[in-house]
């Protein structure tokens, strides 16, 4: 059986991520990201790099290459880091109805 | 997205020669080119930066550019071929078809497209056997109601009487399914009657009005033959009988047997009248037909049972591009990496408007003029830059943001990419059918192999792969003044133990991954004699490739067997068309890499890299010299790639597979995550404890040995190392071990073999 994320146990991952979105993860963390990026139905959300190490959007890349990818203009990161975040809390938003009300950097 | 995108003819030439560059410009008519040797290709801020040298040759200034097109896809054609409309005849073959939801595939066709007449037979949307008629610009199609299934033989008769427009249409699976329907038997008329043309024949493909070939198709073809008049379907069984009915041979008008002569691009027409077709943008051959059962694997031992060409609407071999600008070498040009700096503007976020092509400048070709040359020589891992030619695993896989641990990146050129499947894949990708790339060639725009490219694949950082990883060692040798040779794998190929013989040191790229035999021989026996080898990489001396008799730049794989295999090559279909060796892991054939560079693969991983902590042999006084000015406990905790020197590919000492006993484990890496993951070909059952935080055996292993003709072998066991090289303004301990065992390595004193 493949495991349901849930919100209650695996909040305590949310700040872990936020901390750290790409480097070691613990177990738990791990497996929270691995079910957030199972392929469902060949869609791929990507990191479009429009400058490099400057400027990032996130694009979503359709099961049929046939099809274009579609970018998402009016949404601009500064880091890969930045985007990762805000690719989490959409999923998170997905699997756990939750709305993560938090910005990548405190300010 | 791309503005420009160009690849040279050749990727190894030699001072005083011509290198000529096909260049693509998609906005306005001109671009600008200058040659430079490329120093530093990686553009992270964390790092150098990118470091072009500029170097005077004719081509510098303004030269005129146009849009040009790859047209892909493979097909069968001969030439002089008579006109079947003359008279009534019949096409058999067996066929495996591999994509059907693809409209508009051709089996065969007589095709005029500046008249619009002919005859074409073909598969339509959904896997329907349907024939065309043509007569200038009027159409007849009929297709019939019972569906093929992909991956499965068929046999195939149509009996075509163009003066009467009628056709039969005879098709039988080879392997009946319950309730499946997928035979079909029958006659249809058609409006229209075509006239007879003196047109090549076509398999496989169908001449387009605008001059290239399209409607493709995509599966094996095996036994296609023309018969004169109008025969039962029976005769497919009747022409497939020893000896042949001397009445029926004398209706062959054609009969291609693809089971001859596998290695070249000819299809032998084993009728009488030699009507031999050519094949064009390498469809796979050597592939098993209707026919194979399964008691050899080997073409060459059987190859009545590999009567099959696999085609597909997605092959090309070469682009077959205008030349844009000639470079003429100066002859008197050090060695080294280069590449054609090419612009058609400003780049912005939209688009980049300039491109680095790369290539490589190798010592002059006449021995006798190659004086004083350097003891040092780096051998650029071309075969592994074909194989990852155009990588798109991003794009044909799914899976690959949880390999990578973190979001696929898309550049401009990914995104070019995705939208040119023209392009053709790498031997990592499969075609649009699901089968295997099998081949490869550099004779078309290679959007990875160039300077600033940054890598869905990599380590987090740089995101460096392949070629633009190598420029990372590129530049740290060129800081350590270090005045070196580059040859080529190619090279290497055609021109074996020669082209070694007279340098002391060969220096590997990052990921020296594919060889092919000669190669393998090569080194092997230059190391035998004393050379020494600095392996600068991991994984590599992996896979076994195969070059082709006839065609320059194209190589072979076939993912056999084992290893970590992004397909798996058919049962059967191990052994490559271009040579008849069987292909797959060296380690399969007895030649782990360990025979090689000492080490061998053990664990990949994409995200971060780690450290080594030094082990016990570091003190041994046969390492003293590496370890000059070294203390340090902790190796490499540092770098460009993943941020640290052990990462990305690992290779450890494995005794077993060949690492000489002599080999000394100066340093092992330790601190790796789950993401780095025990290689398959490591273990038998699955064990749960795939990943570095739980397998002892996840590790890099620094490794050294003499050979007993006073060579020697060092082996960094790691893609990641040249990314630490130019931490700290090249003050690091990575780049010191590095040094030291260069400088000793060119010191023309034998090492000890110990007792003789
Ligand atoms: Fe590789």
């Amino acid at each position: 059986m493949v495991y349901k994320i849930d919100a209650d146990e695996d909040r305590k991952y949310v700040e872990e991520f936020r901390r750290l979105p790409i480097g070691e993860h613990s177990p738990g963390l791990q497996r929270v990201l691995n079910i957030m990026r199972l392929d469902r139905g060949g869609i791929q959300y990507i990191l479009v790099c429009r400058k490099r190490f400057e400027e990032y959007v996130i694009g979503r890349m359709p099961p049929d290459r046939s099809d274009p990818i579609e970018i998402e203009d009016d949404k601009v990161f500064a880091t890969r880091e930045e985007a990762e975040w805000e690719m989490f809390c959409r999923r998170w938003r997905e699997h756990t109805g939750e709305s993560i009300n938090r910005p990548f950097k405190d300010e | 997205m791309l503005k420009i995108v160009g690849y040279p003819d050749r990727f190894s030439v030699a001072p005083g020669e011509t290198i000529n560059f096909k260049i693509s410009v998609e906005e306005g008519d001109g671009f600008d080119a200058r040659m430079v040797r490329v120093v530093h290709g990686d553009c992270n801020p964390e790092g150098p930066g990118l470091k072009f040298v500029h170097v005077p040759t004719n081509a510098d200034g303004r030269h005129p550019g146009k849009v040009q097109r790859i047209d892909a896809g493979s097909f069968m054609r001969v030439d002089g071929f008579p006109a079947l409309a003359a008279a009534p005849f019949t096409f058999v073959t067996m066929l495996w078809p591999t994509l059907l939801k693809r409209d508009d595939q051709t089996l065969l066709c007589q095709w005029d497209a500046a008249s619009g007449s002919g005859i074409r037979i073909g598969v339509a949307a959904g896997g329907r056997v349907e024939v065309t008629f043509a007569d200038n610009g009027a159409l007849s199609t009929v297709v019939t109601d019972r569906a093929m299934l992909e991956r499965e033989w068929y046999s195939l008769v149509v009996g075509v009487d163009p003066a009467n427009r009628q056709v039969t249409i005879d098709q039988r699976p080879l392997v009946p399914y319950a309730q499946t329907g997928d035979s079909f038997s029958g006659t249809f008329t058609l409006d229209v009657a075509p006239p007879a043309i003196e047109a090549p024949l076509f398999l496989a493909g169908c001449p387009m009005a605008d001059g290239t070939v399209g409607r493709h198709f995509d599966g094996k073809i095996d036994g296609p033959a023309l018969l004169s008049g109008l025969h039962a379907p029976a005769v497919h069984d009747a022409l497939l009988r020893r000896p042949l009915d001397p009445t029926l041979a004398t209706h062959v008008i054609a009969r291609w047997d693809f089971s001859r002569d596998i290695r070249s691009l000819r299809c032998v027409d084993i009728g009488a009248s030699g009507r031999d077709g050519v094949l064009v943008n390498l469809p796979t051959r050597g592939m098993k037909g209707w026919n194979w059962t399964g008691e050899e694997h080997s073409w060459s031992k059987k190859p009545e049972h590999y009567g099959a060409v696999h085609f597909h609407s997605d092959d090309v071999y070469d682009a077959g591009w205008e030349t844009s600008v000639s470079v003429e070498i100066p002859a008197d040009l050090r060695s080294g990496p280069y590449a054609l700096h090419v612009s058609c503007g400003e780049s912005d976020g939209e688009a980049t408007r300039e491109d680095y092509l790369a290539f490589f400048v190798r010592p002059p070709r006449d021995r006798k003029a190659r004086v004083n040359r350097p003891k040092v020589v780096f051998l650029a891992p071309t075969c592994s830059y074909i194989a990852y030619a155009n990588h798109a695993e991003h794009i044909t896989a799914r899976g690959v943001e949880v390999l990578m641990n973190r979001m696929v990146n898309f550049g401009h050129s990914d995104l070019y990419m995705y939208e040119h499947p023209e392009l053709g894949g790498s031997l990592y990708d499969t075609h649009a059918d699901g089968s295997g790339v099998a081949y490869s060639s550099r004779l078309r725009p290679i959007l990875n192999f160039t300077a600033q490219y940054h890598s869905w694949l990599g380590g987090h950082g740089s995101a460096v792969y392949q070629y633009n990883a190598d420029t990372h060692f590129f530049d740290w040798l060129e800081h350590q003044g270090i005045d070196y040779d580059v040859i080529t794998d190619e090279d290497l190929h055609e021109e074996g133990l020669e082209l070694l013989n007279g340098y002391q040191v060969v220096m590997t790229g990052t990921h020296p991954e594919y060889h092919s035999t000669r190669m393998w021989d090569a080194m092997k026996a230059w190391i035998d004699r004393g050379g020494r080898l600095m392996y600068m990489g991991g994984n590599g001396w992996y896979w076994r490739v195969a070059f082709h008799d006839e065609l320059p730049g194209a190589i072979e794989l076939r993912r056999a067997e084992d290893g970590i295999r992004p397909w798996i090559a058919e049962p059967g279909e191990y052994f490559h068309s271009f040579n008849g060796e069987y292909g797959g892991l060296w380690r399969r054939i007895g030649r782990a890499p360990n025979v090689m560079a000492g080490v061998g693969f053990i664990a990949q991983g994409f995200d971060i890299s780690s450290y080594y902590r030094r082990a016990p042999d570091a003190d041994n006084p046969r390492a003293a010299f590496i370890f000059e000015g070294v203390p340090d406990e902790i190796i490499g905790d540092f770098g460009l790639v993943g941020g640290g020197a052990a990462g990305i590919e690992l290779d450890c000492i494995t005794r077993e597979l060949g690492s000489p006993p002599n080999m000394l484990r100066l340093a092992s890496s330790e601190g790796h995550s789950a993401m780095m993951l025990l290689v398959n070909e490591e273990f038998g059952p699955v064990p749960p404890n795939l990943g570095g935080d739980q397998n002892t055996r996840v590790r890099a292993d620094l490794a050294f040995g003499e050979t007993p003709a006073g060579g020697a072998i060092f082996a960094t066991a790691s893609i990641a190392w040249c990314g630490s090289l130019s931490h700290n303004h090249y003050d690091n301990n990575v780049s010191k071990i590095t040094a030291n065992v260069l400088r000793r390595f060119l010191d023309a004193e034998p090492f000890a073999g110990g007792e003789t």
